[in-house]
């Protein structure tokens, strides 16, 4: 393991990186010199306490601490979906609309019982949820709060999409994990076209099965962070907007869509942690 | 039928500097036309001896891989934009308008991403749709998106690059996002199905080169090698 190897690493995922751990480069530099007095299985320890002062909440390395995130996640889809279809099996019996809702949790429990079975011992308990993030919004579950309810749902789809997303990178090492990753990470996006077009045939009728700019649409403001970052114009030094060609120009709008951005851990997991009790 | 065929050979045109600002090329392109393409075609592809166009190896063959079957997406919903079915409805031609959009701008960055090292324009062949008939359209636009996303799928784990990656993250969940949509108007609650997804674990069911080109096969009529992908 080469330390300055990481750090380069970590540089090129988040380039303000450098800015942060600034006061903390000679530290780092003279860890170099320490490591050959410390024992190579306390190295990874010794890294994360520092970057644990830099971050707060640190980008894991090793594979199973990035899918006990993912099982997190699951988890908070899981519950807020069995809950969801209990407290609303009722109000929309016989309708496609519980149809739908059971689909995706079950869905959302067979991805917890998958990578809780991938990760065998070293699965995280499921933590206690708070759906309202703790009076921030109504409670999803009360009798005429559907809409609260799918507009959550949107939030967490589009949320496990674009944490997925950001994961994929730190999964590369282990190409089995990687493809499962990535296979749960599609259906997450099926997800949320499908919770998209329910809200829109509740009467959010300007919104698409795809994210337009950075828009969070009539969601509550506290969920503006899930679409922070999805305004992006230009990938891979390309801009994508104003690309006329075959007849089609590309608009910002079509733009922005095409592209889902991926949320960084520490991003995801605040979001995520909004809704931990 | 849609041609569009081009040839690609002209390396002087291609400028990785300055990527897809590559006007000269493209109008070129659209020079060359479909009546010239194929006898072009023949004449300067080096690959033709290798049994097709060879996209290539490593990442560059995995992108090349990628922009094949963002061409073949393109094509379709641009020739299906130009003469929606009839009776379609303001909703699904709005919905299917932004989908060509996307499929083009996703073909254009691949294309200006691979700069020099793209893949020519491929030949289609759309004679089995019936661009006419809702049915046909949604029918093989579901066929498309669900086989776009897990080829993305089947093709993740083979890349070397981390950025590479992650841009077909960015590509992928949006061909889900179709997928789902155009599931759902063929037959609404059907965005995830046991064609598409492991009902024992919820996972997507991903596909190889190998088994995404059998099947995109029947809509391209260029011969496109593989043989070189990473596995």
């Amino acid at each position: 393991m080469n330390l300055l190897n990481i750090i380069k690493e970590i540089e090129t995922v988040d380039p303000e990186f450098h800015d942060r751990i600034s006061p903390r480069r000679q530290a780092i530099k003279n860890m170099t010199g320490l490591g050959k007095k410390l024992a190579l299985g306390a190295m990874p320890f010794a890294i994360g306490g520092l970057f644990n002062k830099a971050y707060g909440q640190t980008q894991p390395t090793a594979i199973n601490d990035i899918l006990n995130f993912a099982l997190t996640l699951e988890y908070l889809e899981a519950e807020f979906y069995t809950r969801g279809v209990t407290a609303y099996s009722s109000q929309l019996a016989g309708t496609p609309a519980i149809g739908a809702l059971t689909v995706i949790r079950d869905d959302e429990n067979k991805h917890v019982a998958f990578l809780k079975s991938v990760l065998s011992t070293a699965a995280v308990a499921k933590p206690t949820f708070d759906f309202t993030a703790k009076g921030t919004f109504p409670d999803p579950f009360a009798a005429g709060n559907y809409g609260v309810f799918l507009a959550l749902a949107q939030a967490f789809e589009d949320t496990g999409v674009r944490a997925y997303k950001g994961q994929a990178p730190f999964l590369m090492s282990n190409k089995t994990v990687l493809g499962a990753a990535l296979n749960i990470h599609s259906v997450e996006a099926r997800h949320a076209s499908h919770i998209r077009q329910m809200r829109k045939a509740q009467g959010d009728t300007m919104l698409k099965p795809w994210i337009t700019g950075n828009s969070r649409g009539t969601i509550p403001a506290a969920a503006q962070a899930v679409y922070n970052g999805e305004e992006l114009e230009t990938q891979a030094g390309v801009k994508i907007s104003g690309i006329s060609v075959d007849g089609v120009t590309i608009s910002t709008a079509a733009a922005t869509e095409a592209f889902d951005e991926p949320l960084t851990y520490s991003q995801a997991l605040n979001i995520a942690k909004l809704f931990i009790a | 039928m849609t041609k569009n065929t081009a040839l690609f050979e002209n390396k002087k045109v291609a400028d990785p500097q300055t990527g897809f600002a590559n006007m000269s090329r493209r109008k070129f392109l659209n020079y060359a036309g479909a009546s010239t393409g194929l006898i072009l075609l023949a004449s300067c592809s080096k690959d033709d001896d290798a049994g097709g166009v060879n996209l290539g190896s490593g990442d560059t063959g995995i992108l090349n891989y990628a922009y094949a079957l963002e061409q073949l997406e393109a094509a379709f919903y641009i020739q299906v934009a130009k003469s929606f079915y009839s009776g379609i409805s303001d909703e699904e031609r709005s919905l299917l308008t932004d989908i060509r959009d996307h499929e083009v701008a996703h073909r254009e960055l691949f294309k200006a991403a691979l700069a020099g090292s793209a893949i020519q324009a491929l030949e289609v062949d759309f004679s089995s749709i019936n661009f006419a008939d809702r049915m046909s359209v949604l029918g093989t636009a579901k066929a498309f998106e669900d086989l776009g996303v897990s080829a993305y799928n089947g093709a993740g784990p083979l890349l070397q690059s981390a950025d590479y990656l992650t841009l077909a993250g960015k590509i992928v969940s949006v061909e889900a996002r179709h997928a789902a949509l155009i599931r759902d108007r063929l037959s609404n609650g059907t965005f995830v199905g046991s064609d598409v997804v492991d009902m024992s674990n919820g996972l997507e069911i991903s596909k190889s080169p190998s088994q995404v080109l059998a099947i995109a096969g029947k809509y391209v009529k260029t011969q496109l090698n593989i043989s070189n992908l990473p596995s």
